[in-house]
């Protein structure tokens, strides 16, 4: 199998019949939303493009997923915590979480734990629903990311999402960086902007999400392990349960799971392409 | 009882019902004060919505204010564009009432925004892949068209209005903008303009609303929501409820009771068949759901009949909403205006539970399950029960409607005047 086979397989997964009726209605869409654009002054490219919808995927540069290997999984819930620590989201939004207890009847006492950060789709829901064009995906890696100071925060895009990857931050704040406590001066280093919290200020007031930590990424769009440069819950993963990598790198860790082990995805009959995958 | 004697007290009644209706738009403006600084001083820290159920109380009032909307208009071109005459006396009424209740949409969405200032956004960064950013263009060009049928109804009573030597009289020269023509044949003109509006209106009112029922309809993330009847239920909810709305504003400010009972009379004999086809629909809705079974299709409509508040779906959209207006309307009662009337505002308030039952359901079940339990925190939680805020922000909105309304009843001269009668229409 060549390396394009292989990425064509990861990409489109095991397709239903919908998937060609679903590509012709992708198409119209596209083509309206195009057309329409188009003859709208739109400030920036960025907005046209992500209206547009348009992008070849064998330009693009990576394409960073997760496989997240139940098994190793012990539900200690550190990723949670590194999440929280390294992107300093507030009370009520969690970029990850951590399930137990999913599959009833069990086959035996173990428990079972799934963290579940965003799945940065291959075909993500939330991003075409969102009337301000605020949310997209990346052209180079693939991260679907939310453009702060765009988002209006209808939450159109949580209703969408099949997934609850999206949270809304009401401005609440633990009580330890409550405001006016020198902790609450610290930034946050989401999408390297550094955005002090402030009353009314974005982020609160928009839809927040798992951004695989791209701003520990290099100039070139590239994260490095040995460097600690790595999404916060995969690096701190107790049981080195949570892979992280460039699915198209036959280098890369996940490359290589997704070769050797059973993988799945959830919710696969909607058609997402989720780019996070669970080893069982 | 003789017929005046009748007439005498049906005019009592109207005066009553008037007076009721200020008192009562003024208590809930007054109710919605303390909400709406809330709502600007602390943002959305008080509401009770959270990151699984993330529309509340303020959406479902808005899609029940688009609705009664767009119904009031639709109802409206029955006059002017199917050329109805029976429907003729609240033709004016009804334009009126589709641009009131489509500011307190408005204003409901609004707040309902997390960042209101950027509402503009829509303007200017429209995504059209997305239903909200159709909806929102195609009401902002149904807004412009409700202005304009509007004043081209009033323009001509406001001309001659205008020559009273009083704050009336000035304000009526502000209105018309400057026109001066008070000819029949000027009048004739409007109408046709009016005519030519109202026909280019009906189809943006059915997409703009159908188009409503799309926003939910197109989420395939919610079972609740993604069916194919979501566009056109959203549109016959939204007849229902924009006639009966009409049916007791009309028997209020309209004399309903007395000069123009026999349309209130006949607003109530459409409104029960459209009343009649809602509950096809929605029957069908359910039938369908549950006779396939599948168990996250059917999971929200089993909360809507069986959840935590049942009693909204059997008490106040069934039994308020439905059964008791239906009897109204079929029994003896539907000869007399005060019951039609009693109907009417039975209908339009139990279709608001229709609205929390569409919004609500469709997000309070967990997408994955175990999520509420997965973390501990309120905003993650399935269960949702909107906050004082909430309630008094939105009884603020419905108070600044009746207030509207009666500031138009004091001020426009929307009764079609006897001297204008042969022109109207």
């Amino acid at each position: 199998m060549t390396h394009r086979e292989i990425e064509q397989t990861l990409q489109d997964g095991p397709r239903l019949d919908g998937g060609s009726r679903r590509a012709a209605l992708g198409w119209l869409a596209k083509w309206l939303g195009g057309a329409l654009a188009g003859a709208v002054v739109l400030e920036g490219g960025k907005a046209a493009a992500a209206a547009a919808g348009t992008e070849d995927r064998s330009k693009r540069k990576h394409r960073y997923g997760m496989v997240i290997d139940t098994r190793r999984c012990v539900g200690c819930r550190a990723c949670m915590v590194a999440c929280k620590a390294e992107n300093k989201t507030p009370p009520g939004v969690f970029y990850t979480v951590v399930f137990d207890q999913i599959v009833e009847p069990r086959i035996d006492d173990k428990p079972l734990f799934m963290t579940k950060p965003c799945f940065h789709c291959e075909r993500p829901s939330c991003t075409d629903v969102c009337p301000v064009s605020a949310t997209f995906k990346r052209k180079n890696d693939g991260v679907v990311v939310v453009d702060y100071d765009r988002c209006i925060g209808c939450r159109y895009c949580m209703t969408a999402c099949p997934y609850s990857a999206r949270w809304f931050d009401f401005g609440e704040n633990y009580p330890a960086v409550e405001e006016k406590t020198p902790y609450a001066d610290v930034p946050s280093p989401e999408y390297n902007q550094f955005r002090q919290r402030e009353r009314e200020k974005s982020p609160i007031g928009n839809v927040r999400k798992c951004t695989f930590c791209l701003h520990l990424q290099d100039e070139h769009g590239k994260y490095d392990k040995a460097k600690g440069r790595w999404p916060a819950c995969a690096k701190t993963c107790t049981g080195q349960a949570i892979h992280f990598g460039d699915l198209s790198d036959p280098q890369s860790d996940v490359y290589h799971l997704l070769r050797e082990r059973v993988a799945i995805r959830l919710k696969e009959e909607l058609g997402t392409e989720p780019k996070v995958f669970y080893l069982i | 009882m003789n017929s005046t004697h009748a007439a005498e007290r049906s005019q009592v009644w109207n005066g009553e019902l008037k007076k009721g209706f200020w008192l009562l738009g003024i208590c809930l403006l007054l109710a919605g004060l303390p909400g709406l600084w809330d709502r600007l001083a602390h943002g959305h820290i008080h509401a009770n919505y959270g990151s699984i159920v993330t529309w509340g109380l303020w959406v479902a009032a808005y899609i029940y204010f688009i609705g009664l909307s767009a119904g009031a208009f639709l109802v409206s071109s029955l006059v002017y564009v199917f050329d109805i005459r029976r429907f003729e006396p609240i033709g004016r009424l009804a334009v009126f009432t589709a641009l009131v209740t489509l500011l307190l949409a408005l204003l409901s969405i609004v707040f309902d925004l997390g960042h209101m200032n950027r509402a503009w956004h829509v303007m200017v960064y429209p995504n059209f892949k997305s239903p909200m950013a159709w909806m929102i263009w195609l009401y902002s060009a149904y807004f412009a068209i409700l202005l304009a049928e509007m004043w081209l109804l009033l323009r001509r009573d406001l001309v001659v209005g205008g020559r009273q030597r009083n704050w009336r009289g000035r304000l009526y020269r502000l209105l018309a903008l400057a026109s001066r023509d008070d000819s029949d044949a000027g009048a004739q003109r409007d109408l046709k303009i009016v005519r030519g509006i109202a026909t280019v209106g009906m189809p943006l009112v059915i997409m703009f609303n159908g188009g409503a029922g799309a926003l939910f309809g197109v989420v395939a993330a919610r079972p609740h929501w993604h069916s194919g009847l979501f566009p056109l239920l959203f549109l016959i909810s939204a007849l229902v409820s924009g006639g009966a709305l009409l049916t007791l504003v009309a028997a209020i400010f309209q004399n309903g009771l007395t000069r123009n009972r026999d349309t209130v009379i006949a607003l109530g004999r459409l409104v029960l068949g459209l009343l009649l086809l809602d509950v096809l629909f929605q029957f069908s809705e359910f039938l369908i759901a549950f006779r396939g079974g599948i168990p996250g299709h059917i999971a929200g409509l089993k909360l809507v009949i069986s959840g935590p508040y049942w009693w909204v779906f059997w008490g106040w959209q069934v039994g308020i909403g439905t059964l008791l207006p239906i009897l109204l309307l079929v029994l003896p009662t539907r000869h007399d205006p005060r019951w039609v009337a009693l109907a009417g505002l039975l209908i339009a308030a139990g279709l608001f539970g229709l609205r929390l039952n569409i919004v609500i359901p469709g997000l309070a079940v967990e997408e994955i399950h175990g999520l509420g339990a997965a973390v501990a925190s309120l905003r993650v939680h399935p269960h949702y029960f909107p906050s004082l805020p909430e309630w008094s922000l939105t009884a603020g909105i419905v108070g600044l409607g009746l207030i509207l309304f009666g500031i138009g009843e004091l001020l426009l001269p929307y009764e079609v005047q006897e001297r204008t009668s042969h022109v109207s229409v």
